[in-house]
């Protein structure tokens, strides 16, 4: 019912992936990148703080070394409130719609939901980012208007940047959940 | 298709009894909306429904069972229970049921008439998914992303999935009016089952909203009758009255009372969240006027005001407030420099930034701006920054300049007696609003100012008529013309003695070209400079005028009044029981709040591009702060 795997996102980090089926039309997908390290943490710290003694050894002004540590306060809190995300999960559940979640490192929660009646379908796309190609998963939306087209891109997992081996895992699940959708709501 | 039962978490702990609801077969969800409880009598709780359904016009029908076992023995209500499908038929049928000792419940939809299999039920999955009645309710949903062209088939759109529940839910408010102490032949259970929820300062309000609004609504039209008569439509009445700011802004709060106090009820959700954020935004207005009121006229600060402003408003030019040595690095620092636009783009920026640190001991330093004024001219009359202006043409433009000094000073002596007077009942307008004060500000600012306008005008005109000049001179020079015809360039064959006087002009000009463009250039940018206060305070006007105040007391306050969308929580889970969803609220963010709420403000100011201003300001066409009929919107 729940498995955890050690995958890599693509720049070789750790990335590691919890597979939750509930049953089997609701599964849970959740991808947690490594938590911020003390190393970092106190590299930063002590970066600031070192240019900050040096320029008031310069200029003999204390108001730097005060500036220096709200700045460092400052920025470690909108770093952990608007740019680490811990966690990223993807629930599926069938003929109600697709959960997309990503937590942030100070507990915030920002939540996505689409509903089943606009999911055409889940596909793993390629794209060019910086000088590599990369995979990503995406939900593809239906035109309200012409059911046939396409009318929006939702990348999922879009801060983790899991491998091709990571997505096939979660797609292949996704699909079945899809099929399974599919194949009771064409019965009568 | 997984059968998906919505239920209400209030109803939990509940006795047992039946579950009353719509079902949605295009979804294959059952909507809960609460549970009859024992005794009953059948026809009682058709005719209740039938009630409803009549008032909500959604279609109600007993959807199943509720059993919640409280003692060990009851198996006998199970089979009771199982029996009551046979007097309400719905297709499936439902049976809830709770266990005592466990967290986990069951749940088995059946369908018992199926054709070709007498006696066999065939059972669905079932999912539970709990939702709060009371938030679902209240709550309103907002479409997420609409594109502005499927605006109509949104109408159509908004029936299906979730919002179809939200719909249900809200629809059958009549429902939620029973409560227990009700005498009634059918008890129900739901969110206000306790009693209905109410407050007696909203009863009184909602009593008392009626007859203000009729009276309110009498004056503002008499107050728009005597605005709409002949006597204002005299020639020069419209045209100041579409210059003046204050008018504008006047006429904006109008619009705003009249449209919140109309006898009309507000047809949407929007709308009447529109007219409380009106509301709102002008209460906050008037607050913060009345605030400014009893600060202005403790202590006697008009009189200080006054007495500050009457030096200020000899001459408001900016100049003094660069001091000495300044002026004196500007000399040294462009002495070397021959270009006259970069010397005097210079001298600007060193006068933008001597501005605010002297700002604080304006009123005590300089008690006659107009001489420092004076100073100014003659400083560019004579050799400014080191350059060598023509000195004819130099003359003739500061003499202009200094007798226009001079009829402004002679004006403001005649009206410094009554400054006082005129800024304390100026003061009393502020009873009428924040914005209202901050808009008369402005305009006093555009005619204290008014001769910086003037001068610019002067500087805009002749620099604009040297570079027209030149262009077609170049022309000329060249061998073409302006053909006005055909709106382009022809080539075309002048005489020696053409060519000769067009060439000896272009050389006229280009020599006097520097000479009009520092006085162009320094009078532009103290134009520029009073520009820009008056556009920050039309945005701080601007900024209370069309902040939806309400909705975002709302959003801070009571997040779940506007939802988003919905967000599910999967709660802990036994194998071969139902799956049990939470369903909550996920309200909307404040960017969106502010971007879908946003009232419109009045939008008497021109959005220039910083690429057109600049073209402006290059050819010598005037700038102005409010909008010119001819032009284009981009």
């Amino acid at each position: 019912m729940e498995d955890k795997r050690i995958f890599s996102d693509i720049c070789g980090g750790r990335l590691a992936l919890q597979c939750r089926s509930y049953s089997p039309f609701c599964r849970e997908f959740c991808v947690s990148c490594p938590r911020l390290s003390l190393r970092s943490l106190t590299a930063v710290t002590c970066t600031v703080w070192l240019a900050a003694y040096g320029l008031f050894a310069l200029c003999e002004n204390s108001m730097i070394l005060s500036a220096a540590i709200f700045i460092t306060l400052l920025g470690l809190l909108g770093y952990l409130h608007f740019v680490k995300i811990d966690q990223e999960t993807l629930l599926i559940i069938d003929s109600l719609g697709i959960q997309m979640t990503s937590s942030y490192a100070s507990g915030k929660e920002n939540t996505t939901f689409i509903e089943m009646g606009k999911v055409k379908d889940i596909v793993i796309n390629e794209a060019i980012y910086m000088q590599k190609v990369i995979y990503y998963l995406c939900i593809l939306l239906k035109d309200p208007l012409e059911p046939h087209n396409i009318s929006q891109v939702v990348p999922v997992f879009q801060s983790a940047k899991p491998r091709l081996d990571c997505l096939i895992e979660v797609y292949k699940s996704c699909q079945e959940v899809l099929a399974h959708q599919k194949a009771t709501s064409t019965r009568p | 298709m997984v059968l998906k039962a919505f239920f209400p978490t209030c109803c939990t702990s509940a006795d047992s009894g039946l579950l009353v609801g719509r079902w949605v077969p295009e979804q294959s969800s059952a909507v809960v909306l609460a549970v009859v409880h024992f005794p009953f009598i059948p026809i009682q709780v058709k005719e209740l429904l039938a009630q409803v359904q009549q008032a909500s016009r959604v279609s109600l029908a007993v959807l199943g069972t509720w059993c919640h076992r409280q003692q060990e023995s009851e198996e006998s209500l199970g089979h009771f229970l199982e029996g009551l499908g046979a007097i309400f038929s719905h297709e499936p049928w439902l049976q809830l049921c709770r266990e005592r000792g466990s967290k986990f419940w069951s749940c088995k939809a059946t369908h018992q008439q199926r054709p070709g299999t007498p006696g066999v039920s065939s059972e669905d999955h079932v999912m539970l998914i709990f939702y709060d009645q009371r938030k679902v309710l209240l709550s309103h949903l907002h479409s997420p992303t609409v594109l502005p062209d499927c605006q109509a088939g949104d109408a159509t759109a908004s029936a299906e999935g979730l919002a179809a529940i939200f719909d249900t839910v809200s629809r059958s408010e009549v429902l939620f009016c029973k409560n227990q102490f009700d005498e009634g032949p059918v008890r129900l259970s739901h969110w206000q089952s306790e009693g209905v929820e109410a407050s007696i300062l909203v009863e009184l309000a909602k009593q008392a909203s009626g007859p203000v609004c009729l009276l309110v609504a009498c004056l503002l039209s008499l107050v728009s009758a005597s605005g709409s008569c002949r006597l204002w439509k005299l020639w020069p009445l419209p045209f100041i009255a579409s210059k003046l700011s204050t008018c504008e802004q006047l006429r904006h709060r109008l619009e705003h009372l009249t449209l919140v106090f109309s006898t009309q009820k507000a047809q949407s959700p929007a709308q009447l969240m529109r007219k409380a954020n009106m509301l709102v935004s002008m209460l906050l207005d008037v607050a913060l006027g009345l605030t400014l009121l009893s600060w202005l006229h403790s202590s006697n600060r008009i009189g200080q005001l006054a007495n500050a402003l009457i030096p200020m408003a000899d001459a408001t030019g900016l100049w003094p407030f660069v001091s000495a040595p300044a002026r004196a690095c500007v000399h040294w620092a462009c002495l070397g420099l021959e270009l006259v636009p970069l010397s005097s783009l210079l001298v600007l920026m060193l006068i933008l930034t001597a501005h605010p640190s002297n700002n604080n001991n304006t009123t005590a330093a300089s008690p006659h701006v107009a001489e420092e004024l004076q100073h100014l001219l003659q400083w560019l009359m004579g050799a400014p920054a080191g350059l060598k202006m023509n000195r004819a043409l130099d003359q003739v433009l500061g003499r202009f300049f200094l007798y226009h000094i001079h009829l402004w000073i002679s004006y403001i002596h005649l009206m410094s007696p009554f400054i006082e007077r005129i800024l304390w009942h100026v003061g009393l307008s502020a009873c009428l609003g924040l914005t209202v004060a901050l808009s008369i500000l402005s305009d006093i600012l555009a005619l204290l100012t008014f001769h910086i306008y003037c001068f610019y005008v002067y500087g805009a005109r002749l620099y604009c008529l040297k570079i027209c000049g030149l262009s077609s001179l170049w022309r000329l020079f060249r061998g073409k013309k302006w053909n006005v015809l055909r709106q382009r360039v022809d080539s075309c064959s002048y005489d020696l003695d053409q060519l000769f006087i067009g060439t000896l002009l272009f050389t006229i000009l280009v020599f006097l070209l520097p000479t009009t463009a520092l006085y162009y250039l320094v009078f532009t940018l103290l134009r520029l400079l009073v520009v820009t206060v008056q556009g920050l305070i039309h945005l701080l006007v601007d900024l209370i005028n069309s902040l939806p105040l309400y909705s975002l007391g709302l959003r801070l306050c009571r997040p779940y009044r506007l939802a988003a969308g919905v967000k599910f929580h999967v709660l802990e889970h036994e194998a071969g029981r139902p799956l049990r969803l939470l369903m909550q609220i996920n309200p909307l963010p404040y960017s969106s709040v502010v971007h879908t709420y946003r009232l419109p403000s009045s939008g008497c100011h021109p959005k220039h591009s910083w690429g057109s201003l600049c073209r402006k300001l290059f050819f010598g066409e005037l700038i102005y702060p409010w909008k010119q009929r001819g032009d284009k919107q981009d």
